[in-house]
């Protein structure tokens, strides 16, 4: 009887769509179970039995390396087994739709499917119409909830705590499923968020869901504990939101000369993959503020955590 | 000696003669005969007692999807989803597959209307062959088959010029233009309204914009043509705005808003149904007063539903990927009754948008009880407390965004030319 | 219906706590090769008090861990409850166990389930020469075979019934009650 008089706070939710729904309290107990579970990627066998028998279904109808790598890695730590489903080698590439494929894969008996679609809401649509548990890994521009998780768990390891905090969000906003789910996540736990680019890729409203804009550089980077800068996609260029890659990395571009006048301690990250040059030079990703790595390194105990808490909360 | 029916003891209200009394209506060989304070001998006697008797009410904004889309609807199907709606009369739109462009086409959808024999149903003909805005329909030749109004609806008329000479060539056959006010290039890939709502949910936003900047132009172009312009369902209070002033600079324009626009807002979107992705979109709540207040100061004439079914699975998709459109003709008049009546507006001036003010827009002698006038009556239920549910509708598709909601009133008996073609149980 | 009384207050789990060590070093024939790691929370206090003591009596350092037992429970997906949320700190054992006599600790010996999961969890972090089993309380009731080398004291209680340990370090005293049970059917450790 190791834990009696446990935390009273109980993790109810049997799916993860994004961190808007999440109670500041529900963000600690992800957050929490990542800090214990981290112990485990340091053991000589990085595994554990927690989830010995329950099937995972990885399901990337947009392709995407690292988070399918993360995921995959997360539930075989702890001994899900785990199934890849991309688009190329998919039904959904015959004209089966999503909801018919998924629920074939889940009359094979799986528990949990992880979906990434650059469709907003794709795992609501998942989530309304099967019974097992979803997990949102990125829908289009909506949220991307486990790398917001992510990068909160990496801000509050660093600095000790996330609340008081102002954390600034630099790049292509309106695009940006990472964007929002940091948003939401950050000023749940207290923190000030403000974002900054181009005014053409800072959607609409944005101001409603508790964020400050900047449009100059050189008056966000003072204000930063903490700045996320994002992918520019460049295509976006071609239709007609920004003038040239050469203009953006000029007026948007971070690099070691602005950040002089940045906050001691402040903290880079990057969701990735990184244009190097571009949104970042090399000189700030690799540099004494970078903590990219450790980014990815905590988005498998984060990981590991919500596939734990999805699966336990289906009793 | 024709048939007689006497509607007794309700309140009839009869907007275009500026009738709201008790009376009792004889009808005789499918025509009005009387209102009267009397009570004439009739062969059968229908007791509207705590029920409003009504000119056919007119649904002029409908797609019926035939020929083409069967699976959505078909004329049948969608005739009886109008008379348990309480509609008599409705108007087709021209999108269908292939598109009503032609003489034969339109007399096609009137043949089937015969067939299906439950309501009254005029054709609207495309603007331009095949909808494509490029080159003008024959549109005298589907005047002459029976078309009473133009639209390319679904797709704005991109294109001024042309819009101008569809404009200018159905004023000659005396034909509205109904036009689905959009720019394309500002609507983009846009799904949904562009606000606080869509950048929170990251879906591509239609901006208010898209719907203003087309009816700006289109009423500049009435005024320049002289011809008819009718806005389809408006949705922005900027697209209010600019028709409240067309029409104190004479501009030949009238609009139509739609329930689900009055009733609902571009929240209801948070939960990526595509039951409430339609085009124009859901707006906000500024909006939605915006447009009631336009139905209140008459700048908005006509309530019309833009009864657009999709088959289930077609809705059952990632939002993005669902085709706009609900259905409508069977939640029309309990939504607009319980969101507007006291509020909005009062009986009669519900009654016109959805009688007279219709009449006037096809330009159709429609939406009258005043006596030779055909038979065309709706019985209403005003305080009947119900729930809406797409299992019990008669249209083939269930893609309503009132599924579920509790509403007040609705009409209990459709009668079209002296026989009842519809009667609630 | 039951209600809240003592069983054992500071002087006897002083003493409790030194019998357990003595038996230990006794048992083992010294204190060389020993490791403790406890059982979050309470098991982790009665652990360093343990090597405590044997660190004063034997003068050799017996290195504590401390483990959360969460990963290796059983009841993921039935609880109708929800998971349970492992505690923040994890386990930390920053030691080798193998080859090693690993003295597990527990405060209430019960179902034998938490044990059966920590067992588990010490042989996927080494090999221990041996595993050693010490409670404060047994208040039996086991489900699984698993019987403990040492013990405070064996109690019977009702199934109605909690014990409940509480420890200086995060109570405001030392001392042992009965509780009524606050769920029913939820089991002791």
């Amino acid at each position: 009887m190791a834990q009696l008089g446990e935390p009273a706070l109980e993790w109810t939710r049997k799916h993860l769509l994004g961190l808007e729904d999440l109670s500041a309290e529900e963000l600690d107990i992800i957050l929490d179970t990542a800090e214990s579970f981290r112990e485990v990627s340091t053991r000589k066998r990085k595994k554990v039995p927690t989830l010995t028998g329950k099937v995972v279904v990885l399901m990337f109808v947009e392709p995407s390396t690292r988070t399918v790598t993360s995921f995959s890695l997360a539930a075989g730590r702890l001994s899900a087994d785990t199934v890849s489903f991309s688009k190329g080698g998919s039904s959904i590439s015959k004209g089966e739709t999503l909801v018919d494929t998924a629920r074939n894969i889940q009359a094979m008996g799986c528990d949990v499917i992880v979906l990434r679609h650059s469709a907003p809401g794709a795992p609501h649509l998942l989530a309304r119409n099967l019974e097992c548990s979803v997990v949102n890994a990125g829908d289009g521009a909506h949220e991307h909830p486990t790398q917001g998780l992510l990068d909160m768990f990496t801000i509050r390891e660093r600095k000790g705590h996330i609340e008081g905090l102002t954390v600034g969000i630099c790049g292509d906003i309106k695009y940006s499923r990472v964007a929002r789910s940091n948003i939401w996540g950050l000023t749940k736990l207290g923190a000030r968020v403000v974002v900054c680019g181009p005014a053409t890729l800072i959607p609409d409203g944005i101001e409603e869901m508790g964020v400050e804009v900047f449009h100059d550089l050189d008056e966000f980077i003072p204000q930063c504990d903490v700045i996320n800068i994002l992918r520019i996609q460049l295509e976006r260029q071609k239709s007609g939101l920004f003038p040239s890659i050469r203009e953006y990395a000029r007026v948007f571009g971070i690099n070691s000369e602005r950040l002089e006048r940045a906050k001691d301690g402040l903290l880079i990250m990057h969701p990735g993959p990184m244009n190097r040059g571009i949104e970042i030079t090399p000189a700030v990703a690799d540099g004494p503020h970078s903590v990219v790595l450790d980014q990815v390194t905590n988005g498998l105990a984060v990981r590991m955590a919500v596939l734990y808490l999805v699966c336990g909360a289906k009793g | 000696m024709a048939k007689t029916t006497l509607i007794e003891n309700g309140r009839v209200i009869c907007p275009g003669q500026g009738i709201d009394k008790r009376l009792n209506l004889l009808l005789a060989g499918g025509t009005v005969a009387e209102l009267t304070e009397g009570r004439p001998e009739a062969d059968e006697t229908i007791d509207a007692t705590g029920l409003i008797v009504a000119p056919g009410l007119i649904d002029m904004h409908v797609h019926l999807r035939e020929p083409g889309m069967e699976g959505a609807e078909t004329i049948a199907t969608g005739s009886a989803a109008a008379v348990a709606g309480g509609f008599t009369t409705i108007a087709c739109m021209p999108n269908t597959e292939p598109a009503v462009d032609n003489e034969a086409g339109t007399e096609f959808i009137l043949l089937q209307a015969e067939r299906a024999a439950l309501a009254r149903i005029y054709p609207v003909g495309a603007v331009t062959k095949g909808r494509l805005g490029r080159e003008l329909a024959e549109i005298g030749q589907v005047s002459r088959a029976g078309a009473v109004a133009f639209s390319d609806d679904g797709s704005p008329i991109h294109n001024a010029e042309i819009m101008r000479r569809g404009l200018e060539y159905a004023r000659m056959f005396d034909r509205v233009v109904i036009e689905h006010c959009e720019d394309p290039d500002l609507s983009g890939e846009g799904v949904m309204n562009e606000g606080t709502m869509s950048t929170i949910l990251g879906l591509p936003g239609i901006p208010s914009a898209s719907e203003e900047v087309a009816i700006a132009r289109n009423i500049i172009l009435a005024r320049l043509t002289g011809a008819r312009l009718h806005v389809a369902h408006v949705s922005t209070a900027g697209g209010v705005e600019l028709i409240r002033r067309g029409k104190a600079a004479g501009a030949h324009v009238t609009a139509e808003v739609t329930p689900h626009h009055l009733a609902l807002t571009d929240e209801c979107v948070r939960t990526y149904d595509p039951v409430f992705k339609m085009n124009p979109p859901l707006r906000t709540a500024d909006d939605v007063a915006a447009l009631r207040d336009g139905l209140r100061d008459g700048t908005i004439d006509v309530i019309a539903s833009d009864h657009a079914p999709h088959p289930p699975e077609s809705k059952q998709v990632e939002f993005s990927q669902a085709p706009f459109g609900v259905i409508g003709l069977e939640s029309l008049l309990p939504v607009a009754i319980t969101e507007l009546i006291d509020e909005v507006l009062d009986w009669p001036g519900l009654i016109a948008t959805l009688t007279v003010a219709p009449a006037a827009v096809l330009g159709i002698d429609r939406g009258t009880l005043r006596p030779g006038a055909d038979a065309d009556v709706t019985l209403i239920r005003p305080d009947q407390r119900w729930t809406l549910d797409v299992e019990r509708f008669r249209s083939r598709s269930r893609n309503c965004p009132f599924h579920g909601r509790e509403v007040t009133g609705r009409a209990v008996r459709t009668i079209v030319g002296g026989n009842t073609r519809f009667r609630a149980d | 219906m039951a209600e809240t009384r003592q069983l054992f207050d500071a002087t006897w789990i002083g003493r409790a706590i030194n019998r357990i060590a003595h038996q230990i070093v006794e048992q083992n024939e010294g204190a060389e090769g020993l490791v403790a790691v406890g059982l979050h929370t309470h098991g982790v206090f009665l652990a360093r008090r343990i090597a405590a003591t044997i660190e004063d009596e034997e003068g050799v350092e017996v290195p504590v861990g401390t483990m959360d037992i969460t990963l290796y429970r059983d009841d993921v997906g039935i609880r109708s409850r929800g998971p349970h949320l492992p505690r923040r700190e994890g386990t930390d054992i920053p030691f080798d166990i193998s080859d090693r006599t690993v003295i597990l600790v527990d405060d209430v010996l019960h179902t034998g389930r938490s044990i059966r999961a920590a067992l588990d969890q010490l042989m996927d972090l080494g090999r221990p020469r041996k595993i050693q089993l010490a409670g404060l309380i047994d208040r039996g009731g086991r489900e699984l075979p698993i019987r403990p080398d040492y013990v405070g004291r064996k109690v019977t209680i009702g199934d109605d019934e909690n014990v409940r340990v509480m420890l200086t370090e995060s109570d405001e005293a030392d001392v042992v009650t009965v509780v009524p049970r606050e769920q029913p059917g939820k089991p002791q450790g």
